[in-house]
């Protein structure tokens, strides 16, 4: 479904990424972990299409497709799904509207007409029930005022009504208490199936606990020094990075 | 012979058409010796330093259109609010349309200023209100001067206007150009209520100027609700004059939508004459092009205990400039005095600008008063956001100038305008999105 092949990315010329490999196929969970500033948001943003990220050398595929050259929106279309870690708060626009505006649009893209209104309530009531979120929340202004869990549920939610078939979770563990959590964690579970892929970028183990990676890549400097299974980021969780960090100083 | 010489000769001509021997006749000549002795109003002066007169005043207007037109419903049913029944009142070029137009008699008074201003059961009314908020600034002496065709609204005492009144200027472009001076009166009364929709629309591209003033008294307790909605063609221009005087306790709210046309001018005054009275003063201006809007309002406090809320969002692209001056003066009298103003803007282009200047004048020293103002671009990382989300960028970026005006259309009290208003916005951002928040 995605494959990496040896990117390089840079940003205000400031070479972040230095040669990724990876590749991720349905119905698999991969789990990106690494110290602060390894380059995993980065990562997030460049196969997300954000404009400011220069691909320096390498490529993506997605689904077969090189998607260098498509937009952020575009990729999204196809099914690319980022949830941000400090979702951009949007005063005057309503989380249902903004919700409803984002799938008309992919549909507008595939040539469809916008969803029925009714259909559109009964899928918004339904995708919030299994976040348990309260109808009230979703006519407040996207993300203004929202707490962290408020806003990362939410992220999680919009995923659900737009059914991505790749889900780029990035560090949506950060600024959740344990309830909200296990609900965000409860939700992508439920949405997870064989044809769709989620990566999971963070920088804690605890999240692993609720989804459960197939894959742990550790990413260091720009680089995958390291991947293995589950276990992997239990050891990370008791050793820390430094081991991390000097193998691949001695590699 | 420039614009100025022409206007002051015809005025002879003009009263070999009109009743001389009159209390507003009177009025008219004092105008027009104003207008003489002050001329059009230059860039020297400080209130006009951002908004040149000069090029639309080179055009040879037609000052009293010849000929009488007439318009077809079909055609022109899309520039009002169809969809709620309201009274009508259509100008063609400056004519009253009665084939397109509902006024009534029944309750209130929705009719013509020209019947008005002759007609003897209207004379104490107009003796104490006609020309009695306008001040004599040159452009308001002017359609003082010709004052005759217009709108004439009066709500009784303890009347709440059944429905909301539309008025529409058409110009029909027959002359090569054409000037146009609409002189509108609303008198709502003690504890009465009216919501006002006034419009001009141009119909071909043929130069258009436009200089209207409309005089509004909310008496004691009365409420008027006041939208303007101006989005006229790229040659069109106009100076609106509008002038409110309130009462105690009155509610007055003048929304302006600034969308098109070549050059606006709104010069809105307040005057507070009571106490509690709460004077509401909100825009949306969306400008392209070389379009150019200048927001010049003046809120007086004269009285204490009085409000001023003051919100105007600016959206500007391509070339056009925007203008924004606002006054506040509170007199010595008028403690706890709550005035606010704000005015927000954002530049889509780097060839945009805006001029903006609040300006206050405190007499009082137990008074709340604020203004900011705030000039940005739009936020990158919420496009990229909604980007993100399957919302291509032209969209996303519609989608968060609508939100960024979006406090000041929430206060639109009729849901029909502000659906149309939506609808305007989303076509002068090229988008096809509902933003029925």
């Amino acid at each position: 479904m995605l494959k990496i092949e040896n990117l390089h990315a840079s940003v205000e010329d400031k070479n972040i990424l230095k040669g990724i490999n990876l590749e991720v196929k349905p119905g698999e969970v991969h789990a990106i972990m690494g110290p602060n500033g390894s380059g995993k948001s980065t990562l997030s943003s460049v196969v997300a299409g954000k404009e400011e990220y220069e691909v320096t050398d390498g490529k993506i595929f997605f689904n077969g497709e090189d998607i260098e050259e498509l937009a952020a929106e575009e990729r999204a279309h196809k099914g690319i799904f980022l949830s941000f870690q400090y979702p951009v708060e949007i005063p005057g626009v309503s989380v249902t509207n903004f919700i409803k505006t984002a799938i008309n649009e992919s549909r507008k893209a595939k040539g469809l007409e916008d969803m029925p209104a009714k259909d559109m309530l009964k899928l918004i009531r339904e995708k919030s029930e299994l976040l348990e979120i309260d109808r009230k929340f979703l006519s407040r202004s996207l993300n203004e005022g929202f707490s962290g869990g408020e806003k990362k549920r939410n992220e999680i939610f919009q995923m659900a009504m737009l059914e991505p078939k790749l889900a780029i979770l990035d560090e949506t563990d950060s600024g959740l208490d344990i309830d909200a959590l296990r609900i965000v964690a409860n939700g992508v579970n439920k949405l997870k199936s064989k044809d769709n892929a989620v990566v999971v970028i963070t920088h804690y183990q605890r999240l692993l606990d609720y989804i459960v990676p197939d894959f742990v890549h550790v990413l260091h400097n720009g680089r995958i020094v390291k991947s293995g299974g589950k276990e992997l980021a239990h050891e990370l969780e008791e050793r820390g990075y430094d081991w991390i960090k000097e193998e691949a100083a001695n590699a | 012979m420039d614009l100025k010489d022409k206007l002051v000769s015809s005025f002879l001509a003009f009263e070999n058409k009109v009743d001389i021997d009159t209390h507003v006749h009177n009025v008219r000549s004092e105008a027009i010796k104003v207008f003489e002795e002050k001329g059009f109003p230059t860039k020297k002066e400080e209130a006009w330093k951002y908004t040149s007169l000069n090029k639309i005043l080179k055009e040879d207007y037609s000052v009293f259109p010849k000929q009488e037109n007439a318009l077809d419903y079909k055609d022109i049913k899309k520039y009002f609010i169809h969809e709620i029944d309201s009274y009508n009142v259509v100008f063609i070029d400056g004519k009253y349309s009665s084939h397109l137009s509902q006024t009534t008699h029944d309750g209130i008074d929705v009719c013509l200023m020209s019947s008005a201003l002759t007609s003897p059961k209207y004379r104490l009314i107009i003796e104490n209100h006609f020309n009695k908020a306008a001040t004599a600034d040159s452009l308001s002496s002017l359609n003082t001067a010709f004052s005759q065709e217009g709108v004439y609204i009066h709500i009784p005492k303890n009347k709440i206007a059944d429905k909301p009144i539309q008025f529409i200027n058409f110009s029909t472009g027959t002359e090569a150009s054409t000037l146009l001076q609409p002189r509108n009166l609303v008198v709502a009364e003690e504890n009465s209520h009216v919501q006002i929709i006034e419009r001009h629309q141009s119909l071909t591209a043929n130069p258009v100027l436009t200089n209207s003033v409309t005089e509004i008294f909310t008496k004691k307790r009365a409420i008027v609700d006041y939208y303007k909605i101006q989005n006229d063609s790229k040659n069109a221009s106009l100076i609106d004059n509008t002038f409110i005087k309130q009462q105690r306790e009155s509610i007055a709210s003048v929304h302006t939508f600034s969308f098109g046309g070549k050059l606006i001018r709104n010069n809105l005054n307040y005057f507070q004459e009571g106490e509690r009275i709460d004077s509401i003063l909100k825009g949306v201006t969306i400008l392209g092009d070389k379009q150019h809007v200048d927001h010049n309002t003046l809120v007086h406090h004269i009285e204490p205990n009085c409000e001023s809320h003051q919100d105007y969002k600016g959206i500007y692209g391509d070339k056009s400039t925007g203008v924004f001056n606002g006054k506040i003066i509170v007199e010595k009298e008028a403690q706890k005095t709550n005035a606010f103003q704000s005015n927000n803007n954002i530049l889509v282009s780097d060839k945009a600008s805006i001029n903006t200047k609040p300006q206050l004048e405190i007499f009082a020293d137990d008074v709340k008063c604020s203004h900011g103002c705030t000039i940005g671009q739009l936020d990158e990382s919420a496009m990229f956001y909604m980007q993100s989300r399957g919302i291509p960028k032209k969209e996303a970026k519609a989608l968060l100038m609508y939100a960024f005006s979006n406090n000041v259309l929430s206060s639109v009290k009729i849901p029909e305008l502000k659906q149309r208003i939506n609808k305007i916005i989303a076509n002068k951002l090229g988008v096809n999105i509902g933003f029925d928040l």
